[in-house]
């Protein structure tokens, strides 16, 4: 399989590491172009502001959107997650609105509230090693997302959703390719 | 059993800056300059009094930012605030991290107060430092950095500097990868770096931290350059906002970083963008005012 990250900001390269890592071919995407040719495309963790105007200049955002619509499996951590979103709690920006789903950026907090935590998550056998950086939580689901794992709001002890899926869509708050853990990469490509 | 959140781990403050990877991070002096910045993409800011160019034109202790003016950038943005602390000042680290900023740079920018630097271990926020070559880089890492940027020489608009130094970190990491494990401490000796960091870096080949390139940097083709040369991403001090037009400039820049191997979209960036920074010639610079010495 042809697995493209989006290579416009963040860290596509350590996303790529993992993909060939299962085997499969790794591609940058930085134009309409490179995308046609991949099977599977990652949105990467990065600044979700950056990564928004600069699809939004180069002419990104209708192909990609196009895409997933057709059924292109798509994941996207962190920033990703934001910019797969129907909206966030703050101010506009540009997102593809794919992912029926409200998300709260910076949620946790800043920096000095960033952590790492053993994560169970539903469809995975055993925990996977999170590493939440700046990161959101999704504030509000729609009726066809499936919330494959939540984090304890620190204030609230409320449950934050911070992995899910909705059909051919993957997004997780945290950072699975900060570690060599594929599994996650692997439930969004539907590999066994 | 309720699993436990650990705060401040390595692996948690060099997460920040693989996010910034392929990004650009602006000095900014104000809370409008950080929203200019944000709008342009960029991946940060980092806040201070001064601008490079503007310490050097001043002269004087330059110290860290006044706090009000952190706490307006940080509340004005989004994005990333990274703030300046002089170099073994603890304590203005210490309230730059009260105040919520995400990185600090521990830098030669500032005026330092001691030959040592600070004992990054100790924070929970991370810190980057500038390096020349790589026995400085490791001997930094070795202090707890989390990220690492090229000191070039900041404030001049010339990039010649920034160049040198990525080439001999580049240079020095390729000829570690081909010495035998005998020759390993002795190449510790030389480099006057910590032992096991000399060993990782021989065995991966590359920095356990992200690398950015910083100090000269004036132009698109300037950050491409430092991103063709195998820097991480970009930071863009007096180059932005002493231009003439800085929302222009910073947009092009962000977008040269992206695309550092497409030369006709960095020329079609480039176009129009008005007058640069006023450039200053190393070679002529008394030894007393390079930066770059500061610190080693």
């Amino acid at each position: 399989m042809r697995v493209g990250a989006l290579a416009l900001q963040g860290d596509f390269r350590e996303h790529l590491a993992i993909i060939e890592g299962l085997g499969h071919i790794g591609v940058e995407v930085r134009t309409p172009e490179e995308l046609d040719d991949v099977d599977a495309l990652i949105i990467p963790g990065g600044e979700s502001t950056t990564i928004g105007r600069l699809a939004t200049i180069y002419g990104l955002i209708e192909p990609v959107r196009r895409r997933i619509e057709e059924g292109m499996p798509v994941l996207g951590t962190c920033a990703g997650m934001i910019f797969l979103a129907t909206s966030t709690t703050g101010p506009d920006q540009p997102q593809l609105g794919v992912l029926d789903a409200v998300v709260e950026r910076n949620a946790f907090g800043r920096q000095v509230d960033s952590f790492e935590m053993a994560l169970d998550v539903t469809g995975l056998d055993g925990p996977i090693h999170a590493v939440f950086i700046r990161a959101p939580w999704i504030d509000k689901v729609g009726g066809s997302v499936e919330v494959l794992a939540t984090v304890a709001d620190p204030e609230t002890g409320r449950d934050r959703p911070v992995v899910v899926r909705q059909d051919n869509i993957v997004a997780t708050s945290f950072h699975p390719e900060l570690t060599s853990d594929g599994r996650l990469h692997e439930l969004f490509l539907g590999d066994d | 059993m309720e699993p436990t959140a650990e705060h401040g781990t390595d692996r948690v403050k060099r997460g920040l800056a693989q996010q910034l990877k392929g990004g650009v991070i602006m000095d900014v002096v104000s809370a409008d300059q950080a929203k200019i910045a944000e709008e342009a993409g960029a991946v940060a800011v980092m806040a201070l009094e001064r601008v490079p160019a503007d310490i050097r034109a001043h002269g004087g202790v330059a110290r860290m930012a006044d706090p009000a003016k952190v706490e307006q950038i940080i509340a004005m943005v989004s994005i990333p605030v990274m703030a300046k602390a002089r170099i073994g000042h603890t304590v203005e680290a210490q309230v730059l991290q009260s105040l919520g900023v995400d990185y600090i740079d521990e830098s030669e920018v500032l005026t330092p107060v001691a030959d040592t630097h600070i004992d990054k271990r100790a924070f929970t926020v991370p810190f980057v430092n500038g390096a020349k070559d790589l026995g400085e880089a490791l001997r930094r890492i070795g202090e707890g950095a989390a990220m690492i940027r090229t000191k070039g020489e900041p404030g001049t608009g010339n990039v010649v500097e920034a160049v040198k130094h990525m080439r001999v970190m580049t240079a020095q990491i390729r000829s570690l990868t081909t010495l035998d494990a005998d020759e390993l401490m002795n190449a510790a000796k030389e480099l006057r770096a910590p032992y096991h960091l000399v060993a990782e870096v021989a065995e991966t080949g590359v920095l356990p931290v992200v690398n950015f390139a910083a100090g000269g940097i004036a132009t698109p083709s300037d950050a491409a350059l430092m991103m063709h040369l195998g820097c991480d991403g970009v930071f863009v001090g007096s180059g932005i906002f002493k231009s003439g037009d800085p929302d222009v400039r910073a947009r092009a820049i962000v977008e040269a970083t992206t695309f550092y191997q497409d030369p006709e979209k960095i020329a079609k960036v480039s176009k129009n963008l008005g007058e640069a920074m006023v450039g200053i010639n190393i070679d002529t610079m008394p030894a007393e005012e390079r930066m770059q010495d500061r610190g080693d």
